[in-house]
């Protein structure tokens, strides 16, 4: 990966995670379909989805709330970033892959070439 | 003797976000939903796969982690209702629409599957209403605000903001529309309201879209004043 972009890469999930320490001063206040929900009487159809990993932003076994809901906050930030930038390095190097068994003299990018 | 009646409601409904939860959708409307994603899905990864650009793989990990973030930042609209950033919009004004939709689905699914948010049956339509809409919209939106920007560089910031504040909307009324299919609510009765709180959440939508952007162009210009996506 060229250096432009791991900065790029490096700086975006610097600001993600800038954002997901912010996480606790979010408002508590039901959101727009949840208060609709209530407002017109079937938010009691919900159901409870049976299983718990990290339900409702936070760490299992972490009491204090602020630090639970940013550190939820923070895996979902790494997880994410990790597997979107995964899916989207798999799809370049399978095009690459197909561009240098197909000889494309024109394209840069060759297997193994820095992404 | 009173007989007290068990009645399923959301736990804690203090959580940071509300996506679509399993019981507000019949099974067909959410297996529809599941048959459309799926189907936009593949398109997307095939459209992503030939036009993606070297530099659009780092932008697609930053942009699923930011709009994660950035769902969890609750916003206070009026009358004790918040409101969240969905980002679909953002992300196709970025990266363009196929990879955008590939980066929404793999935030909306997340949510799901590790934080419980929005049920897993209904997951289809959280991506379709989240995710694929706002993305497909914002994109179509920014795009023909564009053809003026002869006038100057804030049309761009115009753009965004109305494409965020078009894809809340399309968003809330897919939702409302399956709810009234699902005979969970009427659609005289939650129209009205899902437009009406969703008009306030996407100037939230609006704002945080167009500042998004104009960070960009000021700190990575070549990001935006070129096409990301490869030419072909």
């Amino acid at each position: 990966m060229s250096r432009r972009n791991m900065s790029l890469l490096a700086g975006g999930i610097a600001i993600a995670i800038a954002v997901a320490l912010l996480s606790p001063l979010a408002s508590g206040d039901p959101d727009g379909l949840e208060r609709v929900a209530e407002d017109k009487a079937f938010i009691e159809q919900a159901e409870d989805p049976g299983y718990e990993i990290l339900q409702d932003y936070t760490i299992p076994g972490v009491d204090n709330e602020a630090v639970s809901t940013v550190l939820a906050g923070i895996v979902g930030v790494l997880v994410l970033g990790g597997l979107t930038f995964g899916a989207g390095w798999l799809l370049r190097r399978r095009r690459a892959g197909r561009e240098g068994a197909t000889g494309s003299p024109t394209d840069p990018q060759r297997p193994g070439a820095r992404v | 003797m009173l007989a007290i009646q068990p009645v399923p409601v959301l736990e804690a409904v203090e959580g940071p976000a509300l996506h679509i939860p399993d019981g507000f959708m019949s099974g067909p409307v959410a297996a529809v939903g599941w048959v459309i994603t799926v189907a936009v899905l593949a398109v997307a990864v095939r459209m992503a796969d030939r036009t993606l650009s070297d530099r659009a793989v780092p932008l697609m990990g930053v942009m699923a982690a930011f709009i994660f973030a950035a769902q969890m930042m609750n916003f206070p609209v009026a009358g004790g209702t918040s409101g969240h950033m969905l980002g679909g919009a953002l992300a196709a004004i970025l990266l363009g629409p196929w990879a955008a939709i590939i980066v929404m689905t793999a935030v909306v699914g997340l949510q799901a599957v590790l934080f419980q948010d929005g049920g897993i049956a209904v997951m289809g339509l959280n991506i379709l209403n989240m995710g694929i809409l706002t993305a497909l919209v914002g994109w179509g939106v920014y795009r023909a605000v564009l053809t003026f920007e002869g006038m100057g560089s804030a049309v761009r910031l115009v753009g965004a903001f109305a494409a965020a504040w078009i894809s809340v909307e399309v968003a809330a009324l897919a939702t409302t529309f399956q709810l009234a299919l699902s005979d969970t609510s009427p659609l005289d009765v939650a129209l009205p309201a899902m437009v009406g709180v969703h008009a306030l959440i996407g100037v939230g939508e609006g704002l945080i879209t167009a500042a998004a952007l104009a960070f960009v162009v000021a700190t990575r210009p070549d990001l935006v004043n070129q096409p990301v996506v490869a030419e072909g």
